[in-house]
């Protein structure tokens, strides 16, 4: 019998079904990106962002970044959960990775929005 | 202290390179191995990909960092770490799923993970270079 004193709001369990369902779309993108560049003509610039400047393919590339980054997020909070055992130097590298992340979300916006 | 944590401090010996990692383990090594990779890169491929989509004269500095062979070589080593990723995440997912959980079937399901992901890298790579 586990014994476990149930306190506090959840387990992880919004991140286990986050990183899956990132996953899930992820691996979809994945093969929708794979036939688009199978359909390119030419490895131009010309062809490769009109590949990505029609409303679907912008839409679908950026919430695959945003997919990425949530993803990104709950395994490297993972790995540091395993290996970095301080809690202060734990914490500190959770803020660093949220931000970085976020800067690149930013990134990623403004490469699609751009075209 | 609660009387699992307490039960838990036991003397720990890990001779780790005695240790034969079974192939579900190499997998799931390999899985955290390759997502780190590609995660400590991302600034590298949001560069490229900023590069390739900004204007025919970025295209062309796009064009010439992707031709170095050593760039080429890290590039295809993200590819195999994405493939991997992608494959043996897959595998995880049917897992979660309840399928394909007995020891044969894992064992069967890594190999075909490992063997799948370095060939789709081979075959990817050999398209790209």
């Amino acid at each position: 019998m586990v014994r476990r004193i149930v306190v506090g709001a959840h387990y992880g369990l919004r991140d286990w079904i986050g990183q899956r369902a990132t996953a899930v779309y992820m691996a979809i993108y994945t093969i929708i990106f794979a036939l688009y560049a199978l359909a390119l003509p030419e490895m131009s610039h010309e062809a490769w962002s009109a590949m990505f400047s029609g409303g679907f393919m912008r839409f679908a590339t950026f919430l695959f970044f945003l997919a990425l980054f949530y993803h990104a997020w709950v395994g490297v909070r993972d790995i540091f959960m395993d290996y970095i055992k301080p809690t202060g130097v734990r914490l500190a590298l959770h803020v660093v990775i949220l931000f970085l992340l976020i800067g690149y979300a930013g990134w990623a916006a403004q490469i699609l929005w751009r075209l | 202290m609660s009387e699992a944590t307490a039960r838990k401090q036991r003397p720990k010996f890990l001779a780790l390179h005695e240790i034969r990692l079974p192939l579900p383990g190499i997998v799931s090594i390999l899985h955290r191995v390759s997502g780190a990779g590609l995660f400590l890169l991302l600034p590298f491929l949001l560069f490229l990909f900023d590069r390739s989509l900004g204007s025919p004269e970025t295209f062309a500095t796009y064009q010439s960092v992707v031709s170095n062979p050593l760039i080429k070589l890290i590039l295809l080593g993200l590819l195999w770490a994405y493939l991997h990723h992608f494959c043996a995440g897959i595998r995880f997912l049917l897992l979660d799923l309840h399928i394909a959980g007995d020891l044969q079937a894992a064992l069967n399901s890594s190999r075909i993970v490992l063997v799948v992901s370095v060939v789709l890298t081979v075959l990817i790579g050999v398209m790209l270079w």
